[in-house]
């Protein structure tokens, strides 16, 4: 065991001194002298949360399987922490070896919101690496950034190397094999950068030029050499059941966000909720092989000693040997004393029948996604989810046992209307009057419990609402205010319980995910004003965010409030994530009109993520 | 059947606390495939149950925890398992199978014995400044210090609570009270030595290690493993 990069005083003064002295249980250690690149990978948020996301456990398992190659982790240090490095003048270290992260070949960071973006910063600077990637010189740290952000990363193009568009098991092992040629070379960091810039899915953001309309819109983005390419592609898997996959996960010591096995059993949905960008980039939907899950559950649960193991989709009941899965879990659950939790499952009489199987009808909830008040607004977003699914799927839960119902909805949606509004505490209503019309007053023990919960709708680039305006804050807080009303206003309210978040957040969200190069000053201001941690409500402070909009001139309703024109030139058009432009637009009309778009299997729509040659494109035609 | 499973936590995992020690150990006996016993219910959890909480920052070679099991195969075999799924800086020393009434050991724990030594990061030798101020300590009747609660501060005198004090090694050595009826903290001590030095006290500038965990009277004081037999 190593010696530890923080004193026994740093250590002893700090909350949760376990984030940073490494040495879980299956890390990865090698010979430094057989190694030729040290690969740093971040989640630039606190280990807790870091270590609960699956992404990073596969980039982890993928970079150590090459023998060249030894990646370590890193996570954002806490505020405490924080300030005594800065003070002390510490450099941020990786957990396995201890090492700081300016010694490192790669910093790759993952950028799963844009509320961590400031801890990227915070992660950069306190690593030692020049802030701006233009600063950096031979030698230096490359900074690259991956995940879902990444397909509009703009805001964040000062900061990073490079960005690799697209699911990371793809291109990696390219871009790592070039960089061996440059460091045993003298090729220059620049050479580097535009060799790199032809592999495909990776985005070297200075090598694009950017220019814009008097209105302040993108003109154009446009290479600045020849040999670069105009559009960036996506990368996806397509060889979904060959990947890699982390058999041997690092067990945490400290309880981490989600303290159990996770099985990826499907990749990208097939339904295409109109504001989900993630079923719009992770297209195709692409599904594991059912005995392949199966094993791999067995084998990381023995790796693990883990005692829970969940499934991990966007929405797992549309996996098509999910009964053959489920039936497995359960045997697991029997036999072995493994907990099962099943997120993201539609309510209906089989998954009533499984969930009561596996875990304590009195103390569970079911949740609902509804995401919208009325059938016509969850028309417009394309959730195809009815009042008479909710109803029914209440219904046989209530006789099932269950009292505790949960719902998520969306404010400010595009075309939203206070009878919409009304419609998320009417639904409510009616929810708990099936609830008293099933269940016989003698059977009742305690009361139902509706809790419905509302987030702000913040649009994405890459879905058909990349074109919709936002509201402004006050009227959101108005919206929140007309439902809470609403609730108190319904016969059986002490049943209704709902809640809603801060609408500052959302809205930078917003400004941030629609964002364009210009915020990047904006972004440093913001954290050389201590921002970090924004995405913690105890952290966050909209007032440096106000203080540099004004001290940059940024207009923030330009990107909020602001419709774009159907042919405007977004800040991320040189990405192609496979969907087309074309059928996001036409989805985005199609909202507008109230018409709805069946899903991939019910009838393919053309959407042109086709293009990578497999999953459900091609599922019927095997 | 209920063993009794004596172990070390050293080195780095000094900074994991007392629940995370928990969990770790309940993947580990997942992971080394011994049969333990679940309680029943949705959610059920292992038997198991440990002997005294463990501050972060201290290392031992004393700890404890008992579990149920529903078969075993010998204290040789079910070390090794574990040991080969443990990570550096925990180590399973021994395992008893309990005798037939021992009560669990988080009832009869009665003392512990504690080796405090120099913190090579700090310039001081704590321990080393400390020496001279034992033995006066131990002469006096009394020794009165300030006990934080959750609520208020009190005076109390800690000084029937101290078995033995002595200087060991090069550090110094104590076995003190320990367990539910009564319990005296390494850090208590340290700070009232120092007080009476005229050093400023701080947690960080010196290491303690726990040496044993006990059972029984103070006069007769046995290891918690001596409640049941080798397998
Ligand atoms: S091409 Fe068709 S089937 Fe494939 S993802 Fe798009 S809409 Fe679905």
């Amino acid at each position: 065991m190593g010696k530890l990069a923080l004193s026994e005083r740093i250590l002893m003064n700090i909350e949760k001194p376990a984030r940073y002295i490494g040495n879980e249980v299956n890390i990865v250690k090698k010979d430094l002298n057989d190694i030729d690149i040290r690969f740093a990978v971040c989640f630039p948020d606190v280990y807790e949360i870091g270590m609960s996301y699956l992404g990073i456990q596969i980039l982890y398992d993928f970079f150590n399987r090459r023998s060249d190659t030894y990646c370590e982790r890193v996570y954002s240090p806490w505020p405490d922490l924080d300030k005594i490095m800065r003070e002390e003048n510490i450099k941020l270290f990786s957990l396995e070896t201890q090492t700081p992260v300016s010694e490192f070949d790669w910093l790759g960071i993952t950028i799963q919101y844009e509320m961590c973006y400031t801890n990227i910063l915070q992660v950069i600077e306190l690593s030692g690496i020049p802030l701006y990637a233009k600063d950096r010189k031979k030698g230096d740290t490359f900074v690259i950034g991956g995940g879902p952000c990444t397909v509009n990363p703009e805001p964040l193009a000062d900061f990073f190397d490079m960005f690799y568009i697209g699911e990371g098991e793809v291109s990696y092992n390219e871009i790592l094999e070039l960089y061996k040629v440059y460091k045993e070379s003298n090729m220059e960091r620049e050479e580097f950068l535009r060799k790199a810039s032809r592999i495909p899915g990776v985005y070297v953001p200075s090598l694009y030029e950017v220019s814009y309309n008097e209105d302040g819109t993108v003109r154009a983005i446009n290479p600045i050499y020849d040999d670069v390419p105009e559009k960036i592609k996506w990368q996806a898997v397509m060889d979904f059941d060959n990947v890699p996959y982390p058999m041997k996960p690092v067990v945490p010591y400290i309880r981490a966000t989600q303290d159990r096995v996770t099985l990826e059993i499907m990749r990208g949905c097939i339904r295409g909720c109109r504001f989900c960008q993630a079923g719009m980039i992770y297209r195709p939907t692409r599904q594991k092989n059912v005995n392949m899950l199966k094993e791999y559950a067995r084998i990381m649960l023995d790796n693990t000693g883990y005692e829970e193991i969940s499934l991990s989709s966007l929405s797992s009941s549309d996996y098509e040997k999910l009964d053959e899965l489920l039936s497995f879990l359960i045997e697991l659950r029997d036999n072995d004393h493994v907990n099962v939790s099943l997120p993201s499952l539609r309510i209906d009489a089989f998954s009533l029948d499984v969930m009561s199987k596996v875990q304590d009808i009195k103390k569970s909830s079911l949740t609902f996604a509804a995401e919208a008040g009325t059938q016509r607004l969850r028309d417009v977003i394309n959730k195809g989810i009815t009042e008479e699914n909710i109803i029914k799927g209440s219904h046989d839960a209530f006789l099932g046992g269950w009292d505790k119902v949960k719902l998520y909805f969306m404010m400010g949606l595009p075309t939203e209307t206070d009878e919409d509004l009304l419609g998320i505490a009417e639904l409510a209503e009616k929810i708990s009057e099936e609830y008293f019309d099933t269940v016989p007053k003698e059977k009742r023990n305690g009361r139902v419990m509706i809790n419905a919960s509302s987030s702000y709708f913040v649009p994405k680039p890459f879905t058909p609402f990349q074109w919709a305006p936002m509201i402004t804050p006050e009227e959101y807080t108005r919206r929140a205010y007309f439902v809470k009303d609403a609730f108190a206003r319904q016969r059986n309210k002490k049943s209704l319980k709902f809640q809603y978040h801060d609408a500052e957040i959302t809205v930078l969200e917003g400004v941030l995910a629609r964002g364009d190069r210009r915020l990047g000053k904006v972004l440093y201001d913001v954290y050389k004003k201590g921002a970090i941690y924004d995405a913690w409500t105890e952290f966050f402070d909209m007032n440096r965010y106000k203080e540099a909009f004004d001290e940059n001139d940024v207009d923030i309703n330009f990107y909020i409030t602001r419709e774009r024109a159907d042919d405007e030139i977004f800040p991320w058009e040189h990405l192609d994530v496979g969907v087309s432009r074309r059928f996001l637009l036409n989805e985005w009309h199609n909202a507008k009109a109230g018409v709805v778009t069946p899903n991939c299997r019910q009838k393919c729509s053309g959407c042109g993520a086709a293009v990578y040659k497999g999953g459900v494109c091609f599922e019927a035609k095997n | 059947m209920k063993l009794r499973i004596k172990y070390e936590k050293t080195g780095v995992l000094r900074f994991i606390g007392h629940l995370d020690v928990m969990r770790l150990f309940q993947k580990a006996i997942r992971r080394a495939g011994l049969d333990v016993a679940y309680s029943k219910g949705f959610s059920p959890h292992q038997i198991i149950s440990f002997a005294a909480p463990m501050p972060l920052g201290m290392t031992s070679e004393g700890e404890y925890f008992d579990g149920e099991f529903n078969s075993v195969t010998s204290t040789k075999d079910m070390m090794e398992r574990l040991n080969a799924v443990l990570p550096d800086g925990i180590k399973v020393h021994d395992i008893v199978l309990l005798n037939e009434n021992a009560k669990p050991s988080m009832a009869i724990v009665s003392a512990s014995d504690y080796y405090i030594y120099k913190n090579e990061e700090c310039d001081k030798d704590i321990p080393a400044l400390l020496k001279e101020y034992i033995e006066p300590m131990m002469n006096k009747a009394t020794v009165e210090v300030v006990r934080k609660t959750k609520s208020k501060e009190e005076m109390t005198d800690i000084k029937p609570l101290i078995f033995d004090l002595k200087e060991y090694e090069d550090g110094i050595y104590m076995l003190l009270e320990s367990g539910s009826k009564a319990n005296l903290k390494p850090e208590l001590v340290v700070a009232a030595l120092c007080e009476n030095a005229g050093i400023e006290y701080n947690r960080y500038d010196y290491m303690i290690h726990r040496l044993e965990t006990y059972m029984g009277d103070c006069k007769a004081l046995k290891p918690l493993s001596c409640d049941g037999e080798n397998f």
